[in-house]
């Protein structure tokens, strides 16, 4: 593994020279290290790039990490994970992402992930996503996120993609049995003239089904963000949704939520909302003595926490 | 301690607010402000911060002169002005405000001496965030609770009774009450309501722009009570002037 391996691990994920539990870090395309546990087992896909990792029904209080890293221009790594979640099992993941070039070449990292969450599972899922290394060479990262969860699952996401990365494609899909609950809090941070779009498609298929998604956004800069989400309820289930995003400088937000409803008990509700940071609360912070400049630090800093 | 000379504001529009207003505030005193909306009490409050910037006039703190000063260095200086309507902010928790307003990192029973002052448990808000979740009288409470955290010479209350329904009205008069029982430093409150014009150490009358009276609360309460007093049973009684 190399020293910018290493760095991004720190960057993407709680690697502090080690892992504990289950892991498998991939670096430019490669494998730079895996084990597996008694409870969580690692293997090659076959037939294309990627991982299945399997997680015993009935697993409790493990964590998997698979964290995936880009350390020079001219790579096109593209990889699929498979997530098979056992009845039962409780456990953290984490899969972040760190993209670093210097040399004016392209770098870019597809990282398609599915979970497949048995029944009463609980899984929490933590995906960082970084861009480091100067010159022009484009770091692009486009993962896509397909979740299916059985009865009484629940998947709680936290996808965070702060600064660094040029061009980003967020693919994120879901289906949801009865009773399966859909948690996601997703923060972007683009700058200079970096594009993201992040597109959400969540269907509610069973009685009791819950989601609700949170995206903060701050584009500042010449950057540029979209955001789409798709709710769909196909039973008596209950859906929210909320995109708030901060524009700066000469940034620019697109957001376009819709919303389903298939069924007389469907509930979605979408909260969206776009703009500069108030000036009353950084008014507010100056009077508790902070400057502008630190008081919309700590603004942006906050609602991207 | 607070000195304020022949200050004059005009609106945007050309209205003008304050006309030529003086005032003494002196130290470590409870002084409440008064008088008919629109008299120019909130904006004098707002001077005084730093957050409008006046005509003419000057304004001194502890004998120096702090006009040219802008809001930052005002706080720096020990001004705290508490909103009359807070603002709320997505993602700053109550504990990230507090301590941002005490100047650095606080443990629990730090966090807990603050928050316990405005009645609320530290434990079930430090990690609440300052937003829309939050009623009118909790974000009432924090804003308080933020500028108690700074220790500051002066601290400026405007309308603390505003936009909050009457259970959290009264309780937030024992916040003042008992901050009144441990005075340290000047202060300042924007005020209509007599539980809290009753514990001033004096009363400021502002009406048309100008200081239209001025003296111990036994002087000048029973100059205000006009049909109100008739009144014993409403907590949330508002005085006005006759």
């Amino acid at each position: 593994m190399n020293s910018i391996t290493e760095k991004l691990l720190g960057m993407i994920s709680n690697w502090n020279g080690k892992y504990e539990g289950a892991y498998n870090i991939r670096e430019n395309g490669g494998c730079a290290g895996r084990q597996s546990t008694e409870h969580i087992k690692i293997e090659n896909k076959e037939g294309a790039p990627g991982l299945e990792i399997r997680i015993l029904p009935g697993t409790r209080g493990e964590s998997v990490s698979i964290p995936a890293c880009i350390t020079h221009g001219d790579v096109d790594d593209l990889v699929y994970n498979d997530f098979y979640i056992g009845e039962d099992a409780d456990v953290l993941i984490m899969a972040g992402c760190g993209v670093h070039t210097e040399t004016g070449e392209a770098a870019r990292h597809s990282g398609i992930h599915r979970f497949y969450l048995g029944k009463n599972s609980h899984v929490i899922y933590v995906e960082k996503h970084v861009g480091t290394g100067k010159g022009s060479g484009l770091r692009t990262i486009d993962p896509v996120t397909e979740v299916y969860l059985d009865e009484g699952a629940v998947l709680e996401m936290d996808t965070a993609q702060i600064g660094g990365v040029d061009k980003s494609t967020r693919n994120t899909r879901a289906e949801l049995s009865s009773n399966a609950k859909l948690l996601i809090r997703e923060r972007i941070l683009t700058e200079y003239d970096q594009w993201a779009r992040t597109d959400f498609e969540v269907t509610m298929n069973g009685e009791g089904a819950g989601t609700d998604l949170i995206s903060r956004a701050v584009a500042r800069g010449n950057s540029h963000q979209e955001y789409t989400s798709k709710m769909i309820g196909n039973g008596p289930c209950s859906g929210h949704s909320e995109c708030d995003a901060i524009i700066a400088d000469h940034g620019t937000v697109t957001a376009a939520p819709a919303l389903t409803a298939n069924h007389g008990d469907a509930a979605l509700i979408h909260e969206a909302a776009i703009g500069k940071i108030a000036g009353e609360q950084i008014l507010k912070l100056r009077t508790l003595g902070l400057t502008e400049k630190e008081a919309e630090a700590k603004i942006v800093e906050g609602f991207l926490g | 301690m607070l000195e304020i000379k022949d200050i004059k504001w005009s609106a945007p529009g050309g209205v003008n607010v304050l006309k030529g207003l003086s005032l003494e505030v002196p130290e470590n005193k409870l002084v409440v402000i008064t008088g008919p909306n629109g008299g120019g009490k909130t904006t004098l409050a707002k001077v005084i911060a730093g957050l409008e910037t006046p005509d003419s006039g000057s304004i001194f703190l502890g004998g120096e002169d702090i006009t040219k000063l802008d809001v930052t260095e005002r706080a720096k200086r020990g001004i705290s002005f508490a909103f009359q309507q807070p603002v709320r902010f997505k993602g700053i928790t109550v504990r990230q405000l507090i301590e941002l307003a005490s100047g650095g990192t606080l443990k629990e029973d730090g966090l807990c001496a603050i928050l316990s002052r405005v009645g609320l448990c530290a434990r079930e808000y430090i990690d609440r965030e300052v937003d829309s979740t939050l009623s009118g009288g909790e974000i009432k409470r924090i804003e308080i609770a933020s500028v108690l955290a700074r220790h500051t010479k002066l601290t400026i209350f405007d309308e603390p009774e505003a936009g909050i329904d009457l259970w959290s009205f009264t309780s937030l008069i024992d916040v003042f009450e008992s901050m009144r029982s441990s005075l340290k430093g000047t202060l300042v409150i924007i005020s209509h309501q007599e539980r809290i014009l009753k514990i001033a150490d004096e009363i400021v009358v502002i009406a048309d722009g100008k200081l239209k009276d001025k003296g111990s609360a036994d002087e000048i309460l029973p100059k205000l009570l006009g049909s109100s007093a008739d009144c014993t049973t409403c907590a949330k009684k508002e005085v006005y002037l006759k």
